[in-house]
Protein backbone atom coordinates (compact mmCIF):
# COMPACT_ATOMS: atom_id res chain seq x y z
CA UNK A 1 0.00 0.00 0.00
CA UNK A 2 1.15 3.20 -1.04
CA UNK A 3 0.91 6.95 0.59
CA UNK A 4 0.51 10.06 -1.23
CA UNK A 5 0.19 13.67 0.49
CA UNK A 6 -1.07 16.98 -1.17
CA UNK A 7 0.58 20.05 0.42
CA UNK A 8 1.41 23.66 -0.44
CA UNK A 9 3.15 25.36 1.97
CA UNK A 10 1.06 28.47 1.55
CA UNK A 11 -2.66 28.17 1.87
CA UNK A 12 -5.29 27.94 -0.79
CA UNK A 13 -3.30 27.46 -3.61
CA UNK A 14 -5.82 24.66 -4.33
CA UNK A 15 -4.68 21.51 -2.39
CA UNK A 16 -8.22 20.47 -1.54
CA UNK A 17 -9.45 20.91 -5.08
CA UNK A 18 -7.12 18.68 -6.26
CA UNK A 19 -6.94 16.07 -3.74
CA UNK A 20 -11.09 15.90 -4.86
CA UNK A 21 -9.57 15.80 -8.11
CA UNK A 22 -7.82 12.65 -7.46
CA UNK A 23 -10.24 11.09 -5.10
CA UNK A 24 -12.52 10.68 -8.34
CA UNK A 25 -9.79 9.72 -10.15
CA UNK A 26 -8.64 6.84 -8.41
CA UNK A 27 -10.01 3.95 -8.21
CA UNK A 28 -8.81 1.36 -5.42
CA UNK A 29 -7.81 4.47 -2.66
CA UNK A 30 -8.65 5.42 1.11
CA UNK A 31 -8.93 9.28 1.11
CA UNK A 32 -7.87 10.67 4.34
CA UNK A 33 -8.28 14.43 5.19
CA UNK A 34 -4.95 15.87 7.47
CA UNK A 35 -6.03 19.65 7.44
CA UNK A 36 -7.66 18.91 10.93
CA UNK A 37 -7.53 22.57 11.46
CA UNK A 38 -9.80 23.66 8.62
CA UNK A 39 -10.88 20.32 7.18
CA UNK A 40 -12.21 21.35 3.61
CA UNK A 41 -12.90 17.74 1.82
CA UNK A 42 -16.03 16.78 3.10
CA UNK A 43 -17.78 19.72 1.88
CA UNK A 44 -16.91 17.94 -1.90
CA UNK A 45 -17.00 14.28 -0.80
CA UNK A 46 -19.51 14.40 1.49
CA UNK A 47 -18.89 11.56 3.94
CA UNK A 48 -21.53 9.27 5.64
CA UNK A 49 -20.12 8.80 8.78
CA UNK A 50 -20.15 5.12 9.76
CA UNK A 51 -17.90 5.24 12.53
CA UNK A 52 -16.51 8.40 15.54
CA UNK A 53 -13.68 8.20 17.79
CA UNK A 54 -13.20 10.51 20.62
CA UNK A 55 -9.72 12.28 20.35
CA UNK A 56 -7.65 13.33 23.76
CA UNK A 57 -4.83 15.42 23.05
CA UNK A 58 -2.66 16.54 25.68
CA UNK A 59 -3.82 16.27 29.13
CA UNK A 60 -5.05 19.61 30.86
CA UNK A 61 -4.31 20.76 34.38
CA UNK A 62 -7.46 20.57 37.10
CA UNK A 63 -7.43 23.10 39.45
CA UNK A 64 -9.06 22.16 43.25
CA UNK A 65 -9.76 25.16 44.38
CA UNK A 66 -11.43 24.22 47.63
CA UNK A 67 -7.95 22.44 48.33
CA UNK A 68 -5.50 24.95 47.36
CA UNK A 69 -3.99 26.26 49.89
CA UNK A 70 -2.42 29.59 47.55
CA UNK A 71 1.44 28.52 47.81
CA UNK A 72 1.37 29.36 44.05
CA UNK A 73 4.18 27.15 44.02
CA UNK A 74 2.20 25.96 40.42
CA UNK A 75 2.26 29.88 39.50
CA UNK A 76 5.87 30.02 39.97
CA UNK A 77 7.01 26.98 38.08
CA UNK A 78 4.64 27.00 34.57
CA UNK A 79 6.87 27.59 32.01
CA UNK A 80 3.81 28.57 29.56
CA UNK A 81 1.99 31.31 32.25
CA UNK A 82 -1.04 28.85 32.26
CA UNK A 83 -2.09 29.87 35.40
CA UNK A 84 -2.07 33.25 36.89
CA UNK A 85 -1.42 34.48 40.47
CA UNK A 86 -4.82 34.08 41.84
CA UNK A 87 -4.55 30.31 40.78
CA UNK A 88 -7.04 30.07 37.65
CA UNK A 89 -5.76 28.09 34.88
CA UNK A 90 -5.76 29.45 31.55
CA UNK A 91 -6.91 27.04 29.46
CA UNK A 92 -5.56 27.66 25.98
CA UNK A 93 -1.99 27.90 27.39
CA UNK A 94 -1.55 24.61 28.94
CA UNK A 95 0.40 21.84 27.23
CA UNK A 96 -0.32 18.81 29.52
CA UNK A 97 3.28 19.01 30.92
CA UNK A 98 2.34 17.73 34.57
CA UNK A 99 5.05 20.07 36.57
CA UNK A 100 1.68 22.10 38.37
CA UNK A 101 0.45 18.62 39.44
CA UNK A 102 3.89 17.21 40.78
CA UNK A 103 4.81 20.76 42.69
CA UNK A 104 1.58 20.60 44.32
CA UNK A 105 2.53 19.93 48.11
CA UNK A 106 -1.88 19.26 49.05
CA UNK A 107 -2.67 17.04 45.93
CA UNK A 108 -5.08 20.29 44.37
CA UNK A 109 -4.13 19.77 41.04
CA UNK A 110 -4.92 16.52 38.73
CA UNK A 111 -4.50 16.26 35.15
CA UNK A 112 -6.99 14.93 33.07
CA UNK A 113 -7.76 14.14 29.76
CA UNK A 114 -9.21 16.86 27.89
CA UNK A 115 -11.61 16.37 24.99
CA UNK A 116 -9.76 17.63 21.71
CA UNK A 117 -12.09 16.36 18.90
CA UNK A 118 -13.00 13.56 16.76
CA UNK A 119 -11.78 11.54 14.24
CA UNK A 120 -14.23 9.82 11.89
CA UNK A 121 -14.33 6.39 9.32
CA UNK A 122 -16.73 7.22 6.48
CA UNK A 123 -17.86 5.77 3.20
CA UNK A 124 -17.66 8.29 0.49
CA UNK A 125 -19.38 8.15 -3.65
CA UNK A 126 -15.25 7.05 -4.02
CA UNK A 127 -14.53 4.79 -1.52
CA UNK A 128 -13.85 5.13 2.15
CA UNK A 129 -12.58 8.06 3.85
CA UNK A 130 -10.38 9.15 7.52
CA UNK A 131 -10.99 12.68 8.78
CA UNK A 132 -11.51 14.16 12.10
CA UNK A 133 -12.23 17.59 13.13
CA UNK A 134 -10.36 19.21 15.56
CA UNK A 135 -12.24 21.15 18.59
CA UNK A 136 -11.38 25.10 18.02
CA UNK A 137 -8.32 26.40 19.80
CA UNK A 138 -7.18 23.02 20.93
CA UNK A 139 -3.39 21.90 20.73
CA UNK A 140 -2.07 19.21 19.65
CA UNK A 141 -3.33 19.31 15.43
CA UNK A 142 0.08 17.03 14.47
CA UNK A 143 -1.12 14.18 17.14
CA UNK A 144 -4.88 14.21 15.57
CA UNK A 145 -3.02 14.20 11.90
CA UNK A 146 -1.40 10.49 12.98
CA UNK A 147 -4.68 9.13 14.30
CA UNK A 148 -6.40 10.13 10.91
CA UNK A 149 -3.23 8.54 9.15
CA UNK A 150 -3.16 5.62 11.67
CA UNK A 151 -7.32 4.99 10.91
CA UNK A 152 -6.80 5.38 6.91
CA UNK A 153 -3.95 2.51 7.54
CA UNK A 154 -6.23 0.55 8.91
CA UNK A 155 -8.94 0.46 6.61
CA UNK A 156 -6.54 0.60 3.84
CA UNK A 157 -5.15 -3.10 5.16
CA UNK A 158 -8.90 -4.21 5.98
CA UNK A 159 -10.50 -3.27 1.98
CA UNK A 160 -7.02 -3.99 0.26
CA UNK A 161 -7.29 -0.28 -0.83
CA UNK A 162 -3.63 -0.21 -2.91
CA UNK A 163 -3.25 3.73 -2.14
CA UNK A 164 -3.90 6.29 0.48
CA UNK A 165 -4.49 9.87 -0.54
CA UNK A 166 -3.59 12.34 2.07
CA UNK A 167 -4.91 16.29 2.39
CA UNK A 168 -2.46 17.91 3.77
CA UNK A 169 -2.33 21.53 6.33
CA UNK A 170 -0.63 24.46 5.28
CA UNK A 171 2.79 26.11 6.71
CA UNK A 172 5.45 23.90 7.51
CA UNK A 173 5.45 22.64 10.92
CA UNK A 174 4.04 20.20 13.50
CA UNK A 175 0.65 19.10 11.83
CA UNK A 176 2.52 19.36 7.67
CA UNK A 177 5.62 17.24 9.23
CA UNK A 178 3.15 14.54 10.51
CA UNK A 179 1.36 14.58 7.14
CA UNK A 180 4.20 13.84 5.18
CA UNK A 181 6.29 11.42 7.44
CA UNK A 182 6.87 8.29 5.55
CA UNK A 183 4.53 8.37 2.68
CA UNK A 184 6.20 7.32 -0.64
CA UNK A 185 5.73 10.61 -2.39
CA UNK A 186 4.53 14.27 -1.82
CA UNK A 187 2.71 16.67 -3.93
CA UNK A 188 3.34 20.63 -3.51
CA UNK A 189 0.26 22.75 -5.29
CA UNK A 190 1.97 25.58 -5.75
CA UNK A 191 0.59 29.25 -7.64
CA UNK A 192 2.65 31.64 -9.70
CA UNK A 193 2.90 34.36 -6.83
CA UNK A 194 5.79 35.45 -5.23
CA UNK A 195 4.32 34.86 -1.86
CA UNK A 196 3.66 31.22 -3.03
CA UNK A 197 6.74 30.66 -4.60
CA UNK A 198 8.76 31.60 -1.14
CA UNK A 199 6.57 29.15 0.31
CA UNK A 200 7.46 26.35 -2.08
CA UNK A 201 10.87 26.75 -1.53
CA UNK A 202 10.19 26.81 2.60
CA UNK A 203 8.09 23.27 2.30
CA UNK A 204 10.90 21.90 -0.31
CA UNK A 205 13.04 22.29 2.28
CA UNK A 206 11.04 20.14 4.95
CA UNK A 207 10.37 17.26 2.35
CA UNK A 208 14.45 17.52 1.88
CA UNK A 209 15.18 17.70 5.80
CA UNK A 210 12.93 14.34 5.52
CA UNK A 211 14.19 12.92 2.78
CA UNK A 212 10.69 12.35 1.27
CA UNK A 213 10.29 12.37 -2.64
CA UNK A 214 8.25 15.37 -4.00
CA UNK A 215 6.74 16.91 -7.33
CA UNK A 216 5.53 20.15 -8.14
CA UNK A 217 1.89 20.98 -10.06
CA UNK A 218 1.66 24.59 -10.70
CA UNK A 219 -2.16 25.73 -10.09
CA UNK A 220 -3.62 29.02 -12.26
CA UNK A 221 0.26 28.70 -14.26
CA UNK A 222 -1.56 31.36 -16.65
CA UNK A 223 -1.88 34.25 -14.27
CA UNK A 224 1.55 35.21 -14.42
CA UNK A 225 3.55 33.84 -17.23
CA UNK A 226 6.57 34.93 -15.92
CA UNK A 227 6.74 33.73 -12.36
CA UNK A 228 5.02 30.43 -13.71
CA UNK A 229 8.85 30.23 -15.57
CA UNK A 230 10.82 31.18 -12.39
CA UNK A 231 9.23 27.99 -10.44
CA UNK A 232 9.90 25.65 -13.42
CA UNK A 233 13.63 27.11 -13.38
CA UNK A 234 14.44 26.89 -9.54
CA UNK A 235 12.63 23.21 -10.18
CA UNK A 236 14.60 22.07 -12.49
CA UNK A 237 17.62 23.11 -10.51
CA UNK A 238 16.66 21.21 -7.58
CA UNK A 239 15.87 18.23 -9.55
CA UNK A 240 12.16 18.23 -8.45
CA UNK A 241 9.51 17.53 -11.61
CA UNK A 242 7.13 19.60 -12.20
CA UNK A 243 4.24 17.41 -13.36
CA UNK A 244 1.03 19.49 -13.46
CA UNK A 245 0.07 23.08 -15.25
CA UNK A 246 -3.22 23.68 -14.08
CA UNK A 247 -4.83 26.96 -15.82
CA UNK A 248 -7.11 29.26 -14.01
CA UNK A 249 -11.15 28.61 -14.47
CA UNK A 250 -14.25 29.40 -12.70
CA UNK A 251 -15.28 25.77 -13.00
CA UNK A 252 -12.88 25.19 -9.70
CA UNK A 253 -15.40 27.68 -7.67
CA UNK A 254 -18.81 26.39 -9.76
CA UNK A 255 -18.24 22.77 -8.83
CA UNK A 256 -17.21 23.26 -5.15
CA UNK A 257 -20.48 25.52 -4.75
CA UNK A 258 -22.55 22.23 -6.39
CA UNK A 259 -20.47 20.17 -3.99
CA UNK A 260 -18.80 18.41 -7.06
CA UNK A 261 -15.29 17.55 -8.01
CA UNK A 262 -13.94 19.20 -10.86
CA UNK A 263 -13.45 16.23 -12.70
CA UNK A 264 -17.21 15.42 -12.16
CA UNK A 265 -18.48 19.29 -12.79
CA UNK A 266 -16.65 19.92 -16.15
CA UNK A 267 -14.98 18.17 -19.81
CA UNK A 268 -13.25 20.92 -20.23
CA UNK A 269 -8.99 21.36 -19.96
CA UNK A 270 -8.37 21.93 -16.31
CA UNK A 271 -10.03 18.31 -16.16
CA UNK A 272 -7.65 17.12 -18.90
CA UNK A 273 -5.02 18.64 -17.51
CA UNK A 274 -6.15 16.80 -14.36
CA UNK A 275 -5.99 13.70 -15.06
CA UNK A 276 -2.70 13.89 -17.40
CA UNK A 277 -0.71 14.83 -14.07
CA UNK A 278 -2.96 12.15 -12.33
CA UNK A 279 -1.45 9.70 -14.87
CA UNK A 280 2.02 10.75 -14.04
CA UNK A 281 1.54 10.04 -10.89
CA UNK A 282 -0.07 6.64 -11.12
CA UNK A 283 3.60 6.12 -12.99
CA UNK A 284 5.71 7.95 -10.82
CA UNK A 285 4.48 5.40 -7.55
CA UNK A 286 4.19 2.42 -10.01
CA UNK A 287 0.49 2.00 -8.98
CA UNK B 1 -4.80 49.34 19.75
CA UNK B 2 -3.87 46.15 18.13
CA UNK B 3 -5.76 44.75 15.42
CA UNK B 4 -5.05 40.91 14.14
CA UNK B 5 -5.98 39.80 10.70
CA UNK B 6 -6.84 35.94 10.59
CA UNK B 7 -9.11 33.76 8.53
CA UNK B 8 -9.77 30.23 8.96
CA UNK B 9 -8.85 29.25 6.10
CA UNK B 10 -5.68 30.03 4.22
CA UNK B 11 -4.82 32.15 0.85
CA UNK B 12 -8.18 33.67 1.49
CA UNK B 13 -5.77 37.19 1.72
CA UNK B 14 -4.84 37.63 5.10
CA UNK B 15 -1.87 39.18 4.37
CA UNK B 16 -3.05 41.33 1.54
CA UNK B 17 -5.85 42.92 3.72
CA UNK B 18 -2.58 43.56 6.55
CA UNK B 19 -0.37 45.23 4.47
CA UNK B 20 -1.96 47.48 2.93
CA UNK B 21 -3.66 48.78 6.01
CA UNK B 22 -0.73 49.22 7.43
CA UNK B 23 0.83 50.94 4.56
CA UNK B 24 -2.39 53.02 4.23
CA UNK B 25 -2.12 54.43 7.87
CA UNK B 26 1.60 54.52 8.67
CA UNK B 27 3.24 54.63 11.53
CA UNK B 28 1.91 51.52 12.45
CA UNK B 29 3.98 48.43 14.09
CA UNK B 30 3.34 45.52 11.85
CA UNK B 31 3.92 41.73 12.68
CA UNK B 32 3.91 38.91 10.44
CA UNK B 33 2.97 35.93 13.34
CA UNK B 34 2.84 33.32 10.68
CA UNK B 35 6.08 32.04 11.44
CA UNK B 36 6.08 29.02 9.26
CA UNK B 37 5.02 31.13 5.82
CA UNK B 38 5.80 34.11 6.58
CA UNK B 39 4.66 36.60 3.62
CA UNK B 40 4.16 40.25 4.94
CA UNK B 41 7.90 41.14 4.05
CA UNK B 42 7.32 40.21 0.54
CA UNK B 43 4.91 42.71 -0.12
CA UNK B 44 6.75 45.58 2.43
CA UNK B 45 10.48 44.54 1.14
CA UNK B 46 12.09 46.20 4.56
CA UNK B 47 15.48 46.01 4.81
CA UNK B 48 16.45 43.64 7.93
CA UNK B 49 18.39 45.75 10.07
CA UNK B 50 18.42 43.71 13.75
CA UNK B 51 18.05 39.51 13.48
CA UNK B 52 17.67 37.66 16.93
CA UNK B 53 17.78 34.07 17.65
CA UNK B 54 14.92 32.03 19.21
CA UNK B 55 15.72 29.80 21.71
CA UNK B 56 14.03 27.30 23.90
CA UNK B 57 15.71 25.01 26.89
CA UNK B 58 16.47 21.87 26.59
CA UNK B 59 17.33 19.23 29.55
CA UNK B 60 21.06 18.36 29.91
CA UNK B 61 22.41 15.45 31.88
CA UNK B 62 25.58 14.83 33.94
CA UNK B 63 26.86 12.01 33.53
CA UNK B 64 28.63 11.77 36.47
CA UNK B 65 25.54 12.57 38.80
CA UNK B 66 22.73 10.11 36.94
CA UNK B 67 22.22 7.20 38.27
CA UNK B 68 19.52 6.21 35.43
CA UNK B 69 16.85 5.50 37.43
CA UNK B 70 14.21 6.57 35.14
CA UNK B 71 12.35 8.90 36.90
CA UNK B 72 13.22 11.69 34.27
CA UNK B 73 11.80 9.88 31.51
CA UNK B 74 9.02 8.33 33.10
CA UNK B 75 7.58 11.99 33.98
CA UNK B 76 7.87 13.26 30.32
CA UNK B 77 4.62 13.53 29.06
CA UNK B 78 6.17 14.20 25.25
CA UNK B 79 8.44 11.17 25.19
CA UNK B 80 11.67 13.84 25.20
CA UNK B 81 14.13 11.42 27.28
CA UNK B 82 14.71 8.10 27.13
CA UNK B 83 16.59 5.45 29.69
CA UNK B 84 18.49 3.04 28.55
CA UNK B 85 20.98 0.89 30.89
CA UNK B 86 23.57 3.33 30.85
CA UNK B 87 22.24 5.99 29.34
CA UNK B 88 19.60 8.90 29.12
CA UNK B 89 19.19 9.98 25.85
CA UNK B 90 17.27 13.16 24.66
CA UNK B 91 15.28 13.82 21.91
CA UNK B 92 15.20 18.05 21.82
CA UNK B 93 12.79 18.16 19.17
CA UNK B 94 10.20 16.83 21.12
CA UNK B 95 11.01 18.59 24.18
CA UNK B 96 8.28 21.71 25.47
CA UNK B 97 10.60 22.98 28.28
CA UNK B 98 8.87 22.21 31.05
CA UNK B 99 11.54 21.91 33.63
CA UNK B 100 9.57 18.95 35.14
CA UNK B 101 12.38 16.28 34.47
CA UNK B 102 14.72 18.65 36.30
CA UNK B 103 12.15 19.02 39.11
CA UNK B 104 11.53 15.20 39.53
CA UNK B 105 15.33 14.20 38.97
CA UNK B 106 16.51 13.08 42.80
CA UNK B 107 20.57 13.13 41.78
CA UNK B 108 20.38 16.87 40.81
CA UNK B 109 21.51 15.59 37.52
CA UNK B 110 19.92 18.16 34.82
CA UNK B 111 20.40 21.27 33.88
CA UNK B 112 19.53 23.36 31.14
CA UNK B 113 20.84 24.40 27.79
CA UNK B 114 19.54 26.22 24.69
CA UNK B 115 18.15 25.35 21.67
CA UNK B 116 17.71 27.44 18.83
CA UNK B 117 14.54 27.18 16.69
CA UNK B 118 13.25 30.16 14.49
CA UNK B 119 14.73 34.07 14.15
CA UNK B 120 13.03 37.22 14.24
CA UNK B 121 13.68 40.03 12.23
CA UNK B 122 13.34 43.69 11.92
CA UNK B 123 13.27 46.22 9.81
CA UNK B 124 11.70 49.57 8.51
CA UNK B 125 9.62 50.90 5.73
CA UNK B 126 7.54 53.89 4.97
CA UNK B 127 6.90 54.55 8.36
CA UNK B 128 5.98 51.00 9.27
CA UNK B 129 7.98 49.24 11.84
CA UNK B 130 8.14 45.76 10.18
CA UNK B 131 8.81 42.63 12.55
CA UNK B 132 8.56 38.96 11.46
CA UNK B 133 9.50 35.13 13.02
CA UNK B 134 11.31 32.60 10.69
CA UNK B 135 10.36 29.53 12.13
CA UNK B 136 14.05 26.77 11.71
CA UNK B 137 12.62 24.63 8.26
CA UNK B 138 11.86 20.86 9.99
CA UNK B 139 11.24 22.11 13.49
CA UNK B 140 8.00 21.92 14.73
CA UNK B 141 8.11 24.42 18.24
CA UNK B 142 6.02 27.66 16.68
CA UNK B 143 4.80 29.38 20.12
CA UNK B 144 8.15 30.21 21.18
CA UNK B 145 9.04 31.94 18.38
CA UNK B 146 5.66 34.10 18.10
CA UNK B 147 5.90 34.70 22.01
CA UNK B 148 9.53 36.30 21.15
CA UNK B 149 7.95 38.82 18.87
CA UNK B 150 4.67 39.34 20.72
CA UNK B 151 7.53 40.76 23.48
CA UNK B 152 8.30 43.31 20.19
CA UNK B 153 4.67 44.80 20.38
CA UNK B 154 4.92 49.05 21.18
CA UNK B 155 1.54 49.61 22.79
CA UNK B 156 1.88 53.26 21.86
CA UNK B 157 1.27 52.78 18.47
CA UNK B 158 -1.38 51.36 15.74
CA UNK B 159 -0.42 47.40 15.87
CA UNK B 160 -0.99 44.83 13.21
CA UNK B 161 -0.80 41.21 13.81
CA UNK B 162 -0.89 38.72 10.11
CA UNK B 163 -1.99 35.64 12.13
CA UNK B 164 -1.08 31.88 10.84
CA UNK B 165 -4.10 29.98 9.12
CA UNK B 166 -5.99 27.47 11.18
CA UNK B 167 -8.00 28.14 14.87
CA UNK B 168 -5.32 26.35 16.88
CA UNK B 169 -2.31 27.04 19.27
CA UNK B 170 -0.56 29.40 16.63
CA UNK B 171 -3.51 31.39 15.83
CA UNK B 172 -4.96 31.47 19.58
CA UNK B 173 -1.37 32.64 20.56
CA UNK B 174 -1.37 35.58 17.85
CA UNK B 175 -5.11 37.12 18.04
CA UNK B 176 -5.51 36.37 21.89
CA UNK B 177 -3.74 39.55 22.56
CA UNK B 178 -5.67 41.93 20.26
CA UNK B 179 -8.45 44.36 20.57
CA UNK B 180 -10.06 43.72 17.35
CA UNK B 181 -9.89 40.71 15.19
CA UNK B 182 -10.49 41.07 11.04
CA UNK B 183 -11.58 38.05 9.83
CA UNK B 184 -10.31 37.65 5.78
CA UNK B 185 -12.92 34.65 4.41
CA UNK B 186 -14.32 34.38 0.36
CA UNK B 187 -17.61 33.76 -0.59
CA UNK B 188 -17.06 29.89 -1.24
CA UNK B 189 -17.98 26.64 0.41
CA UNK B 190 -14.52 26.64 1.23
CA UNK B 191 -14.47 30.36 2.53
CA UNK B 192 -17.84 29.79 4.54
CA UNK B 193 -17.18 26.40 6.04
CA UNK B 194 -13.67 28.04 7.45
CA UNK B 195 -14.90 31.39 8.58
CA UNK B 196 -17.97 29.61 10.59
CA UNK B 197 -14.44 27.81 12.87
CA UNK B 198 -12.53 31.90 12.58
CA UNK B 199 -16.20 33.45 14.06
CA UNK B 200 -15.98 30.36 17.00
CA UNK B 201 -12.46 31.30 18.45
CA UNK B 202 -12.70 34.51 18.41
CA UNK B 203 -16.28 34.22 20.23
CA UNK B 204 -14.82 31.94 22.30
CA UNK B 205 -11.81 34.64 22.93
CA UNK B 206 -14.34 37.09 23.40
CA UNK B 207 -12.59 39.51 20.98
CA UNK B 208 -14.63 42.35 19.02
CA UNK B 209 -14.43 41.13 15.14
CA UNK B 210 -15.82 41.73 11.87
CA UNK B 211 -15.41 40.01 8.03
CA UNK B 212 -13.65 41.39 5.33
CA UNK B 213 -15.30 39.26 2.05
CA UNK B 214 -12.44 39.19 -0.38
CA UNK B 215 -13.08 38.04 -4.63
CA UNK B 216 -16.61 38.91 -4.05
CA UNK B 217 -18.59 38.00 -6.79
CA UNK B 218 -16.87 34.76 -7.22
CA UNK B 219 -18.90 31.71 -5.93
CA UNK B 220 -22.02 32.10 -3.74
CA UNK B 221 -23.79 34.54 -1.59
CA UNK B 222 -24.22 32.27 1.77
CA UNK B 223 -21.09 34.08 3.19
CA UNK B 224 -22.86 37.48 3.09
CA UNK B 225 -26.07 35.40 4.28
CA UNK B 226 -24.29 34.33 7.06
CA UNK B 227 -23.06 37.74 8.40
CA UNK B 228 -26.08 38.78 7.94
CA UNK B 229 -28.22 36.19 10.11
CA UNK B 230 -25.44 35.97 12.76
CA UNK B 231 -25.10 39.93 12.73
CA UNK B 232 -21.55 40.08 12.26
CA UNK B 233 -20.52 43.03 10.33
CA UNK B 234 -19.23 43.18 6.86
CA UNK B 235 -16.15 45.76 6.99
CA UNK B 236 -15.65 45.53 3.35
CA UNK B 237 -15.96 43.84 0.39
CA UNK B 238 -12.91 43.48 -2.12
CA UNK B 239 -14.17 42.69 -5.85
CA UNK B 240 -12.22 39.78 -7.63
CA UNK B 241 -10.17 41.21 -9.68
CA UNK B 242 -7.14 40.33 -12.45
CA UNK B 243 -5.97 43.81 -12.37
CA UNK B 244 -6.00 42.99 -7.90
CA UNK B 245 -4.54 39.38 -8.46
CA UNK B 246 -2.35 40.26 -10.93
CA UNK B 247 -0.47 42.76 -8.87
CA UNK B 248 -0.71 40.49 -5.51
CA UNK B 249 1.54 37.82 -8.26
CA UNK B 250 3.91 40.52 -8.44
CA UNK B 251 4.11 41.51 -4.37
CA UNK B 252 2.89 44.58 -4.76
CA UNK B 253 0.19 46.10 -2.16
CA UNK B 254 -2.25 46.92 -4.28
CA UNK B 255 -3.41 50.17 -2.86
CA UNK B 256 -0.13 51.91 -3.36
CA UNK B 257 -0.64 51.34 -7.17
CA UNK B 258 -5.28 51.90 -6.91
CA UNK B 259 -5.34 55.15 -5.44
CA UNK B 260 -9.07 54.83 -3.96
CA UNK B 261 -8.15 51.77 -2.09
CA UNK B 262 -5.62 53.67 -0.01
CA UNK B 263 -8.58 55.53 1.32
CA UNK B 264 -10.86 52.21 1.58
CA UNK B 265 -7.96 51.69 3.85
CA UNK B 266 -8.42 54.14 5.73
CA UNK B 267 -11.77 54.18 6.30
CA UNK B 268 -11.73 50.75 7.05
CA UNK B 269 -9.73 51.79 10.58
CA UNK B 270 -11.96 54.54 11.17
CA UNK B 271 -14.54 51.56 10.84
CA UNK B 272 -12.71 49.27 13.04
CA UNK B 273 -12.42 52.24 15.64
CA UNK B 274 -15.97 53.03 15.46
CA UNK B 275 -16.74 49.16 16.31
CA UNK B 276 -14.51 49.55 19.30
CA UNK B 277 -16.54 52.02 20.60
CA UNK B 278 -20.08 49.96 20.72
Amino acid sequence: MKQITVISGKGGTGKTSVTAAFASLSTNAVLADCDVDAADLHLILKPKIKKTIGFHGLKIASIDKETCIDCKKCYTNCRFDAIDEDINLIKESCEGCGVCEYVCPVDAIKMVDRDSGFSYISETRFGPMAHAKLNTSEEASGKLVTEVREQAKKIAEEKNKDLIIIDGPPGIGCPVISAISGVDLVLIVTEPTLSAIHDLERILGVTEHFNIPSIVCINKFDINSENTQKIKDYCKDNDISVVGLLPYDTVVTDAMVQEKTVIEYSKGVLSDNLLNMWNKIKKKMDL
Amino acid sequence: MIISVASGKGGTGKTTIATNLALSLKQTQFIDCDVEEPNANIFFKAKIDERKDVTVEIPIIDDEKCDYCGKCSQFCTYNALAVVPSKVLVFPELCHSCRGCGLVCPKSAISWGKRSVGTIEHGVVDGVDFYHGLLHVGEIQTIPVIKALKKKIDKTKNVILDAPPGTSCPVIETVGISDYCILVTEPTPFGLHDLKLAVEVVKQLKIPFGVIINRDGVGDKKVEHFCQSEKITILLKIPHSTEIAHLYSKGIAFACELKEWDDEFKNLFHKIQEEIKK
